[in-house]
């Protein structure tokens, strides 16, 4: 299998700089720059009447975060992925101390607690669990690489997620949790577990589903808070009682579908600037998109993160080592599953769960991750350049 | 290989399962799309429509309701402004408790119950959501002040200006312009209430309700652009509201006041003042009456049981088009047409009265014992013997069919509705053998077949007789103008705010009976000499009266021990009566002693004979 890479952070001391940026993926950032443009435009056309006397609060907050965010992503580029292998057990205990502090000292933010106050600025742990998780999950699945079939490394992979998983649920933040198993799921599935071990997780998988929602509601036990329960459900039938949950997602397909094939334009999206549509900021920022630029506007969006999910798909394939292929792939999991969740979430075909839209959703946690989580991408894309250029020197030197 | 394990080739399983990742993505965009393209392509103007429903609001504005004024331009009806306490839903507590407090603290301000409150604001959201429920209506200044003061303890606690019903004169005319109420359920669906919308007050009795399509008006609307939590955010466009039209009926206010008046209160009764050529109504009255104005806001319980208490002798009763009542002796008169046409009797054929009638063992006496000799029709009216008439019914139950009375009853306006524009008129009842039999099948009647004695009874008025005193009024207009049997109307026209006409509201068609000119004249002078002549049965009351009236008592015997029922119509002026008025008083004894003084009062204010429409003459005499 992989040997140990020889020259392990070396990439980012060798050559000028525009060498360093020749080895940047250039697709990848412009699919990202590309996705914070249309945050930054959406976030002005549509919260301009939300902060009487700001209109640009939201985005003055959002265009900081993605300044920072740009940074940390060109910072973490240059970086060599597999040194982060060697801290990982520090990395994944700081995860869950952060986590658990939210439980301590955590301000409440609308009835969960998500946050830990630093100073001005206002963190969500479990945002940060993220890419912490698939760096320690990524390293393990590695050190136990030759012993895959076992029942013991599947169960011990599951176990090492599902802790933070139920930590964030708990918060309650269900969104971040089902983000964390999926980044689980698709680790194991690229590692190579055993299929029948992934049928069984599966079969689990399902039986708690239907427990946590159906079984448990009916005897009178809490598993999720009712209102998660309510969002959960509220797909399957949409109501228009602004007091139920599923008054939001009605009000999101409505905003949808009235933006038709070229939209209704930010003046005339009523559903949006009469706040018809809540959460239109954050959770829900992607029916607004539909609202003001229609289909078209949706499909540029939607085209901006398959470019994204492709380069991250080939900077998987293309890793130099297991180890950066598995980070690789945990952040495509991330945010595959995130925007099809999101996406699924404002069209009435999945359940409401909380999750943003990576880089377009307003939120400073969330874009300082995500670009985190390119910035790995990168940083691994860069090394396998490195790693190819190496070789074909050896090559034309042989 | 030369290729050496720093740079090893992806393995297969890997680019396997990758490959899976990469499929399971494609497979996602595709649903997204496809789901995308079904709801902005295909259904896009289905959630355009949606997203407009969503953000637009009608605001009612209301439509005052037009005025009713009298012949002469005088209001009868008319509206006020008053001030409303309402609450927009948008703004209020979601909470319960919350929600309760502001109740209660409404319930302290407004003086109705909390739970009361609740109730009715759910009740007109329900029907109409999003618009502003009323709390109450009518609120007085000092209150609509305290509650905008403390505006902050009242959250979503408006007050706007709405206008409510008037009726300047009370008691007077009451039956006739009848009463607002909110639009029900089943009314909505009403051809006779098109347009009216949910919480519309509408006409629910009397030319209200008769006229409510003139009356009514349209409310306007105010469109306005909402946001989420239903705040205005602009206003988009308005539609005026137009007032009602004003309705003009042919009433003469005066004639309506001394009526009502001159019947008085404490007593039941009514009384009707008719046209004879046109069947325009002058005046149209009944009493026990009652305040409209307690109609134009909601209804207090305690008043709303008054009103329905049988010791208060139901006061929203129009016994003028209501009471079935048996009308003694003023049913001469179709007898006497009756006879004449049916040529039993000529109009100067002297008949013996001796005072009593022996019908087979029994004795049908004259009220009072009286013997009147020989005498003819006119004679006949003016003293109002009884035995003359009972003849007449016996002789009429024997020949032909025996229906001779009962038809001609029939043809004058017995028996069925007069058509006047006025709702809840009741038909009466001509008794016949053939009514008696059914009753009898049916089991409420006494059992007793038909008997001489029946149609004799009702050749007086006596008797299962049932009849109102419009009808009657109908019946001697009829012989008066020379055999045409008006219908009753009390629209004349409908006029904008202005009076300007807009539409005639002409007279209905009327049916046609042929009577013999000398008929009518002899029927008339009997009249007359009833209301002039020495021995008529109200020669007293009219003496020295300016105007020649022709008119004829009635004391109608009620039996088991109930007062007699007084009776008067008159005809005025002689030989060529332009009105008839009938009065009658369920209670009043004789008809010289309150009806035709009744009647007296009324004919004063109709030709207005300065100072006589408040003196009360009263007869002697004691006839039925």
């Amino acid at each position: 299998m992989y040997a140990s890479p020889v020259q392990e952070g070396s990439v980012g001391r060798r050559g000028p700089a525009w060498a360093q940026l020749a080895r940047l993926d250039v697709p990848l950032v412009a699919a990202t720059v590309g996705l914070v443009a249309v945050s930054v435009y959406t976030l002005t056309m549509a919260t301009q009447d939300d902060i009487p006397g700001s209109p640009l609060y939201y985005v003055i907050r959002q265009v900081i975060s993605a300044v920072f965010g740009m940074a940390i992503m060109l910072a973490v580029a240059r970086l060599d992925v597999s040194r982060l292998r060697e801290h990982s057990r520090a990395l994944y205990a700081g995860m869950i101390v952060s986590i658990v502090l939210v439980f301590v000292i955590g301000a409440a933010a609308r009835g969960s607690k998500r946050w830990i106050e630093l100073g001005v600025i206002k963190f969500q742990p479990s945002e940060l669990g993220k890419v912490l998780l698939i760096i320690a999950l990524s390293a393990f699945v590695v050190d136990r690489a030759r012993r895959l079939g076992d029942r013991e490394t599947t169960s011990r992979i599951v176990l090492l997620a599902l802790v933070p998983a139920m930590l964030v649920i708990v918060q309650p933040d269900l969104g971040s949790g089902l983000v964390y198993l999926a980044i689980a799921a698709v680790t194991m599935f690229l590692a190579g577990t055993k299929w029948n071990h992934l049928a069984g997780l599966g079969g689990i998988a399902t039986v708690a589903v239907v427990v946590v929602l159906v079984a448990a509601p009916a005897v009178g036990v809490e598993v999720l808070k009712p209102y998660q329960v309510d969002r959960l459900t509220a797909f399957v039938n949409p109501t228009d009682d602004p007091q139920k949950q599923g008054y939001q997602l009605k009000q999101s397909i409505t905003a949808i579908g009235s933006g038709q094939k070229l939209g209704r334009g930010p003046e005339g999206a009523t559903q949006t600037r009469l706040d018809f549509l809540p959460e239109h900021h954050t959770d829900f920022i992607f029916a607004v998109i539909g609202e003001q630029f229609g289909f078209l506007g949706a499909a540029v969006v939607l085209s901006l993160y398959a470019l994204l999910l492709w380069r991250a798909m080939r900077i998987l394939t293309s890793a130099k080592n297991l180890y950066g292929a598995l980070v690789a792939g945990g952040i495509t999991a991330m945010l595959m599953f995130q925007v099809f969740v999101n996406v699924g979430m404002t069209i009435g075909i999945l359940p409401i769960t909380g999750v943003p839209l990576p880089l377009v959703s307003y939120g400073g946690s969330s874009v300082l991750v995500t670009f985190l989580a390119i910035g790995l991408l990168l940083s691994i894309h860069a090394h396998a350049r490195a790693a190819e250029l190496a070789k074909a020197r050896e090559l034309a030197a042989a | 290989m030369y290729l050496d394990t720093r740079r090893p080739a992806i393995t297969p399983q890997l680019a396997f399962r990758v490959a899976v990742l990469g499929g399971l993505a494609f497979l996602m965009f595709s649903v997204i799309f496809f789901r995308l393209w079904f709801l902005q392509v295909l259904s896009g103007d289905r959630y355009v429509a949606e997203a407009n429903d969503n953000r637009v609001r009608d605001i009612k504005v209301q439509a005052p309701r037009g005025q009713i004024v009298d012949r002469q331009g005088r209001t009868l009806v008319d509206n006020r402004t008053a001030l409303a306490v309402k609450l927009t839903p948008a703004e209020v507590p979601k909470a319960r408790a919350a929600q309760d407090d502001l109740y209660r603290r409404l319930a302290g301000v407004l003086g109705r119950s909390a739970s009361k409150i609740r109730e009715d604001v759910n009740e007109q959201l329900a029907a109409v959501p999003f618009s502003s429920a009323t709390v109450k209506q009518d609120v007085k200044l000092p209150v609509v002040g305290y509650l905008l003061e403390h505006a902050d303890n009242f959250p979503g606690v408006t007050v706007e200006r709405v206008f409510l019903r008037r009726y300047p004169h009370d008691e007077v005319g009451a039956h006739l312009f009848g009463t607002v109420g909110e639009v029900t359920k089943e009314q909505l669906d009403e051809s006779a209430y098109r347009g009216a919308e949910m919480g519309d007050r509408v006409g629910q009795s009397g030319v209200e309700a008769t006229y409510d399509r003139y009356l009514r008006g349209r409310n306007g609307a105010t469109r306005v652009q909402v946001d989420a939590m239903g705040s205005l955010t602009g206003a988009l466009s308005t539609k005026q509201p137009r007032a009602g039209r004003q309705l003009r009926l042919s009433v003469d206010l005066k004639v309506q006041e001394t009526g009502q008046e001159a019947l008085g209160t404490g007593r039941r009764g009514a009384f009707v003042v008719m046209d004879v050529k046109t069947g325009e109504i002058r005046g149209l009255g009944s009493t026990p009456s009652f305040d409209p104005n307690m109609f134009a806001k909601q209804i207090t319980q305690s008043d709303y049981k008054r009103l329905n208490d049988p010791g208060n002798g139901y006061p929203l009763t129009n016994r003028a088009i209501q009471g079935l009542y048996p009308t003694g002796s003023t049913f001469k008169l179709i007898t006497a047409v009756a006879g004449l046409e049916g040529r039993l009797i000529t109009p100067s054929e002297p008949v013996s009265d001796p005072g009593s009638l022996n019908v087979g063992g029994t004795v049908f006496k004259n009220a009072g014992g009286a013997v009147n000799g020989v005498i003819a029709l006119p004679q006949a009216l003016s003293v109002s013997s009884d035995v003359y008439f009972y003849k007449l019914g016996l002789e009429a139950n024997g020949e032909g069919d025996g229906l001779l009375i009962q038809r001609w009853a029939r043809r004058l306006g017995f028996g069925r509705k007069t058509g006047i524009d006025l709702p809840g008129e009741l038909p009466g009842l001509v008794p016949s053998p053939k009514w008696r039999a059914k009753v009898n099948r049916q089991g409420i009647g006494d059992g007793r077949p038909w008997s001489a004695g029946d149609n004799i009874n009702l050749s007086v008025g006596q008797g299962d007789l049932q009849a109102n005193p419009l009808q009657m009024a109908v019946a001697y207009a009829s012989v008066a103008n020379g055999g045409r049997v008006v219908i009753p109307h009390l629209a004349e026209r409908i006029e904008d705010a202005d009076g300007r006409v807009l539409q005639e509201l002409p007279a209905p068609a009327r049916r046609r009976l042929r009577i013999k000119p000398e008929y009518r004249s002899a029927i008339l002078s009997g009249l007359r000499s009833a209301a002039s002549a020495p021995g008529g049965t109200s020669a007293d009351v009219f003496k020295g009266f300016p105007i020649p009236v022709a008119g004829k008592t009635g004391t109608a015997e009620k039996g088991m021990g109930r007062p007699d029922q007084s009776w008067y119509i008159a005809l005025a002026p002689y030989p060529n009566p332009r009105y008839v008025v009938a009065v009658t008083d369920e209670a009043g004894g004789f008809g010289a002693e309150t009806a035709a003084p009744v009647a007296r009062r009324i004919l004063a204010a109709l030709f207005d004979v300065r100072g006589q429409e408040n003196k009360v003459v009263k007869g002697d005499s004691r006839t039925f």
